[in-house]
Formats: C-alpha cells, sequence, structure tokens
C-alpha cells in the first residue's frame, strides 16, 4: 500500500518549476518565513516568522544585558552580583548559538524546499504538511526534556565553571560584597610560577599521575593473574570462587572505605594491633606519615578495584577457543609464550578502551582520597595533604580556602587531561566509529 | 623393556605430582585472597553485633553478640538514621523515575530516528559521560547557592538526573538498537503513531535493560557520598552515606559499632542486587562503554 503510494506521487505531480530559484529562497530567508512565503507555504512561513519575532523581541533585552554583564561583570559593588552577572551571560550566550543554529536551519528548509519545487515537487495540503512537520519534530520533542536538563545541569555548571578560572574570585574578593574582574590566564600564570601555589601544584600532580598508574596497573595486574588462575581447567567449585571474588565491587565503596580507615587506624587498627605488632613488634603510622598513607591507599584500591576488571577478564578468557592453546602446545610453546602470544592479547583487545577508563576513573577517585584520612596527613609548606589528588585539592580549595578561581583553573586542567584520554578512548573504540557512519 | 615403562610410569607420576602441586598452589593462592576479601567485611559485620560500642574494647568472637546496635539506630531518639533513610528514598524515587522516563525518550530518539544533528547529539553524550559532574563542583556550589538550592534534597535530585542521563541514555540506546525495526514498521504500516509505537511495542520489549536502569539509579543515592556531601548542610537533609560518614567520624572509636550496624543494612541488600546482576551488569556496561 504506501509503497505504492510513493511510486504514484511523482508521476503524477512532476512537472519541472525552473523558475524557482533556490538562491532567492535563501536570501528571502534573511527575515525568517519569507523564503517559506516564496515556496507557497503560507502558513508555515507566517508561523515562522511569528515565531522568530517573538522569540526575538522577547528575549533581545536579556541577551543583550546579559552579553554585556559578561564583559563588564557588574559596575556597582555591593548592588551588581557578579556571579549573577556571570551565569545570566552563559545563559544569554546559550540563546544566541541556539537561535543562530535555527535561523540557520531556516535558510537551509527554505533552499532544500525550494530546490526540491525546482524538480517538480508540490507541497501537499495543510492537513499532511502539519503531518510531516510532527515527523520531523518528533525525535526533537523526545530528545528535547532530557537535553534541556543536561544544559542547565552538566553544560551550564561546565561553561560556569571555565569562566571562573579567569576571574579573581577568592575569600578576599567575593561577591556579593566585591565585584569580580577578568584577569585572563594570572590564575594559570601564578600556579606555576609563584612558589607556594606551584610546589603544591607539581607535588600534588606528581602523585596524581603515580597514584593512577600505579594503582591501576596493580588493580589490573591482579585481576589478571586471578583470572587465568580461576580459569585453569584443574579447578573446580569456578562459580563459588568467581562469587566471592567480586564481593569486594558488590558492596558500596564508602563503607569499605571507612572500615578499611578504622583498620589502618595507628592507635586502634587491626593492622597494627594485630599483625603488624606481634609479627615485628612495631607499628607502622598509616595515618601520620606520608609515605605509609599512599601505600595504605594503593593497597586498598587494588582491594575495591580488581574485582570489575577480574570479572571483564573472566568473560574474555572463557570466550578464547582451545584450538589456540592447542595448536600452541603442538608446537611445543612454553605457558609464558602462551600467556604473551595468546592470552594477553586477546584480553588487551577485548577490553582496551574500559581499562582506559579505569585510569580516568582512579585519576578522579575522590572517594578513596577524602574518606581514608581527607587526603592528610598535612605537609609543612603547601596548602594540599600528603595524598590529596588534584580532584580533591580542589575541593579543599573550594570548601575550605574559598579560593573559587584557583579551584577553577585546576578543574579545568583535570578537564583537558580528561578529555585527552576521551579522545584516545574514542579513537580506540572501533564499534563507535561503525555507528558514526550510519 | 621393563627399564622404559618404569621410566615412562615414573615420568607420569612427575608429571601428575607437578599437576597436583600446581593445584595445590593456585587453591593456596586463591585461599589468601579469600582471607583479605573476607577479613575487612567480617571485621565491620562483628563490629555491628558487638554489645560495646568501644572499638578498644570491642572483640571479634561470636560468643556475646547481640542485635542491641540495630535497635539502637531504630529506636534511639538520638540516632538520625531513619531520617536519613527518608531522605534517601525520596531522592531515589525521584531520580528514579524521572531519569528512566527522560532516558527512556532520549534513546528511542537516538535509536530509531534519523535527525540533523544526530550525530553530534550521540558525539556530545559519549563525550559528557566521560567528565563526572564533580569535576565541575566549584561550579556547582556556587550555582546552587545562588539559586537557593544549596541544602535542599531538590537540588541534589536535579543533579543526579542530570548527571545520570548520557551513561544511561547509551545503555538504553543500545539495548533498542538490538530490537528488530521490522516491528516498530509494521505498525506504522498499520497506522500507529510515534508515541503508540514507542509505548505499546518498544517500551514493553526494553523492560529488562529498563529496569536495571532503574534499580541501578534508585541505589546511588544509597551509594554516593561526594554529591550529598557538596550540596547538603544541615543534618536534618542528610542522606545515608553522608549521614552515617558524619556519625562515625564525629567520634571515631566511640560510634563505630553503630555505623557498622548502619552501614550492613544497606550494603547486604545492596550486594545482593550486584550479585545476583553481576553478569548482566558487567557485560551491559561493557558493551554500553565501548559500543557507544
Amino acid at each position: 500500500m504506501a509503497s505504492n503510494k510513493n511510486q504514484n506521487k511523482p508521476t503524477q505531480t512532476r512537472v519541472e518549476n525552473l523558475d524557482h530559484s533556490p538562491k532567492k529562497a535563501m536570501l528571502l530567508s534573511i527575515i525568517p518565513g519569507m523564503g517559506q512565503i516564496y515556496n507557497k507555504r503560507k502558513l508555515k512561513g507566517i508561523a515562522l516568522f511569528i515565531l522568530f519575532a517573538a522569540f526575538a523581541f522577547v528575549m533581545f533585552d536579556f541577551v543583550a544585558s546579559g552579553l554585556q554583564g559578561l564583559v563588564t561583570l557588574g559596575t556597582e559593588p555591593r548592588v551588581d552580583d557578579s556571579r549573577v552577572f556571570l551565569i545570566e551571560g552563559i545563559l544569554a550566550l546559550l540563546f544566541t548559538i541556539f537561535y543562530a543554529a535555527l535561523y540557520w536551519i531556516n535558510i537551509q528548509d527554505a533552499k532544500n524546499e525550494a530546490q526540491k519545487i525546482r524538480y517538480g515537487w508540490k507541497p501537499g495540503g495543510v492537513v499532511e504538511n502539519f503531518k510531516n512537520s510532527w515527523d520531523t519534530a518528533f525525535p526533537y520533542v523526545l530528545i528535547g526534556p532530557g537535553f534541556g536538563l543536561l544544559v542547565f545541569v552538566v553544560i551550564l555548571p561546565l561553561l560556569f565553571m571555565g569562566f571562573l578560572a579567569f576571574t579573581n574570585y577568592n575569600l578576599y574578593n567575593a561577591p556579593p560584597r566585591n565585584l569580580l574582574s577578568w584577569v585572563g590566564f594570572e590564575n594559570f600564570i601564578r600556579l606555576v610560577t609563584l612558589s607556594e601555589w606551584r610546589e603544591t601544584f607539581l607535588s600534588v600532580l606528581t602523585w596524581t599521575i603515580t597514584w593512577t598508574f600505579v594503582a591501576t596497573t596493580l588493580q589490573i595486574a591482579l585481576a589478571m593473574f586471578l583470572a587465568i588462575l580461576t580459569n585453569d581447567k584443574r579447578i573446580k567449585a569456578k562459580k563459588l570462587i568467581r562469587t566471592v571474588l567480586i564481593l569486594p565491587w558488590a558492596v558500596p565503596g564508602f563503607v569499605t572505605i571507612i572500615i578499611f580507615s578504622a583498620l589502618f587506624n595507628d592507635n586502634f587498627g587491626a593492622i597494627n594491633t594485630d599483625i603488624i605488632q606481634p609479627l615485628f613488634n612495631t607499628t607502622i603510622p598509616w595515618m601520620t606519615e606520608v609515605m605509609w598513607s599512599r601505600i595504605a591507599i594503593i593497597m586498598i584500591q587494588v582491594w575495591l578495584g580488581f574485582p570489575y576488571v577480574y570479572a571483564l577478564f573472566s568473560g574474555v578468557l572463557q570466550g578464547i577457543s582451545d584450538d589456540w592453546y592447542e595448536a600452541a602446545e603442538m608446537d611445543g610453546a612454553s605457558r609464558w609464550q602462551k600467556f604473551t602470544n595468546i592470552t594477553f592479547p586477546h584480553l588487551m583487545f577485548a577490553t582496551g578502551p574500559l581499562l582506559l577508563t579505569q585510569y580516568t576513573f582512579n585519576f578522579n577517585n575522590f572517594n578513596i582520597i577524602y574518606l581514608f584520612n581527607e587526603g592528610g596527613p598535612a605537609v609543612r609548606g603547601q596548602n594540599a595533604g600528603g595524598t590529596d589528588i588534584l580532584i580533591s585539592w580542589v575541593y579543599n580549595l573550594t570548601f575550605t580556602n574559598s579560593q573559587f578561581s584557583m579551584a577553577a583553573a585546576i578543574s579545568l586542567i583535570l578537564g583537558i587531561i580528561v578529555a585527552t584520554f576521551a579522545f584516545f578512548q574514542f579513537r580506540r573504540s572501533r564499534s563507535f566509529k561503525e555507528e558514526g557512519n550510519m | 623393556m621393563n627399564k622404559l615403562f618404569k621410566k615412562i610410569s615414573s615420568n607420569q607420576m612427575n608429571r601428575k605430582q607437578k599437576s597436583r602441586f600446581e593445584v595445590g598452589l593456585i587453591y593456596l593462592v586463591l585461599a589468601v585472597m579469600f582471607v583479605i576479601i573476607a577479613y575487612p567485611l567480617f571485621w565491620a559485620f562483628a563490629m555491628s553485633m558487638n554489645t560495646t560500642s568501644n572499638l578498644y574494647a570491642a572483640s571479634l568472637s561470636p560468643e556475646n553478640w547481640s542485635l542491641e546496635n540495630f535497635k539502637w539506630l531504630f529506636t534511639s531518639p538520638r540516632s538520625d538514621y531513619l531520617l536519613w533513610y527518608r531522605n534517601t528514598l525520596f531522592v531515589s524515587t525521584v531520580v528514579t523515575v524521572v531519569t528512566t522516563l527522560t532516558v527512556s525518550f532520549v534513546a528511542y530518539a537516538f535509536s530509531r530516528y534519523r535527525f540533523k544533528g544526530r550525530k553530534n547529539g550521540l558525539y556530545a553524550f559519549l563525550l559528557l559521560q566521560m567528565f563526572p559532574v564533580l569535576m565541575a563542583m566549584v561550579a556547582l556550589y556556587i550555582l546552587l547557592n545562588i539559586v537557593g538550592l544549596l541544602d535542599n534534597l531538590w537540588g541534589l535530585i536535579l543533579i543526579y538526573i542530570g548527571g545520570g542521563i548520557p551513561m544511561n541514555a547509551f545503555l538504553v540506546k543500545g539495548y533498542f538498537d538490538t530490537l528488530p525495526k521490522s516491528l516498530d514498521e509494521s505498525a506504522k504500516m498499520d497506522g500507529a503513531g510515534h508515541f503508540r509505537i514507542f509505548f505499546q511495542i518498544l517500551l514493553p520489549l526494553a523492560k529488562p535493560i529498563l529496569s536495571v536502569v532503574a534499580l541501578f539509579n534508585f541505589m546511588t543515592p544509597f551509594m554516593d557520598f561526594i554529591l550529598p556531601r557538596i550540596v547538603l548542610r544541615s543534618p536534618e537533609n542528610y542522606t545515608l552515606a553522608l549521614g552515617l560518614y558524619n556519625f562515625v567520624n564525629a567520634q571515631f572509636s566511640n560510634n563505630f559499632s553503630r555505623f557498622a550496624a548502619g552501614a550492613v543494612l544497606i550494603a547486604v541488600p545492596i550486594a545482593t542486587v550486584y550479585l545476583m546482576l553481576q553478569k548482566y551488569l558487567i557485560s551491559g556496561l561493557a558493551s554500553g562503554a565501548t559500543k557507544g
């Protein structure tokens, strides 16, 4: 039925109309709706014109004052709140972009329709047109609510943070009492030139990178080791073993970290009183010495993080065909050769992008740092604790030191690092590329 | 002849012994791992059953275990556990309902329609998924402060919903993609509208993934500590994780066994759900992350 309809229609009405110019339609569309009227779609044209005009009329004041406010950030201290100016400015900016995109689509639409008319297409009746535009608009209606939420809850804060990094918002210069002003890259420059900032920044950055690399790699190595052991054919009760090994993943992280911070406590923790003391007749200052705190945190993270990777690896290992190993055995391959040539490549190929997410996760793993001992112990001469990673340092700068601009600047650096990781992950996941081509 | 036979058999013996030794070694390693995994969990459980709330005097032996700590949580006028529980339940319910609905709309659009901006939209979602909401905490703190949603459960709810959309949308989209398109095409031919196809055909088929998304979103507020920490200020607004943390932090050694009791009550149901759904969760998350 439907296909029949489609076949008949063009043959019935195909009268080429070469006088109808797409260019003219485009030019007329500079005033929204005029192009559509030229295309003999009066109702659509009028509706578009009213919509665009109404939006422009209603929003003009808001956008103009918003953009102006974004430049000045307020002029009267105590009356103007720079933060509000900043937010209104960002909203005005977003609205402008949105409006411009719609404007562009309007011009394109007039052009496309004119082109179709030129080659003999005729717009149908009002009802059919209305149904068609409902069909085109439907996916946007579906996405609308989710997208709106995303704009206000995720994109707006991220942009706000980005702008904040270039202002001078701190404890002594805080709205609404004072006005903020744009300071360009000053925060970033201070971060690397002023000795008090530079030393802290460098030591936190080094520890963040070490932490990410060591904790995640150990996690993966342990997971791989255990996955290979439990995949051995001679082992029985595999299901039970796997369940127990996955247990740390199933228990909520904040609970286990607090339990561990009790176990590692210098004075009454079970690890000191029950294990270290009887065996070595000494106690280890897990909470008060930087090096031991770092070791403890890495060990805890390995405990917390290996099960997920283990589960992934187990799944992959079960899928590797025995033929590979039998063929290798025929050729007299040693165990190590089988591992490096069969098992390891299989694991990496199947889970590569996911392992990368493990690294980004630990890079921003605020939970463990904060819950273990709030980034401590304190280190002399710097305003971050010994186990503070960048994200927990940002937290401290925001909530205890009120160094908002600096916190935003560091967050921005964090964001750039994560974006680089994200880029590599994009490239590595082939299936997304396939999807993108659709 | 006899010698050769002996040699072969001893060789076999050797190999058998070696194999047995290896298996023993593997079991030994696994046993050590079991102890390392079980010890902290068992210790916490034992703490929660201890009558003394003091960490110094607590013992691990099950001789004088009791449920006193649990009783304290629910009955003592000094305990806010039920209040925290109610707050968390409220946040969880709203987040679950709103997220599941919006996410299934978004996923349906991305999976079934080809529209302008679709590809860019997918890219944007994938990119946003990489950035935890936490990264913008400075901005969130100031923004919520200005609009008056700081120290308000609705502020927390908004962040949970918005932050969860990209990731969840990908999970559900991946599932929609596996459902045959011929289903909705034949329904369209029979004259069903967009909403009808969605609500009467696709949504019922997507029940498994939607229940996982719902369950996940429901559990998040019970486990999450950071966002409540940033958003909530006054004790009467605390969610469970934040409340328990502040409770144990106030007087570490004295409150610990009560904390342990409260934690066991959260951890046991959540761990059960995770273990039951482990296969589904791990493979589902994996395909959601790589497939896009």
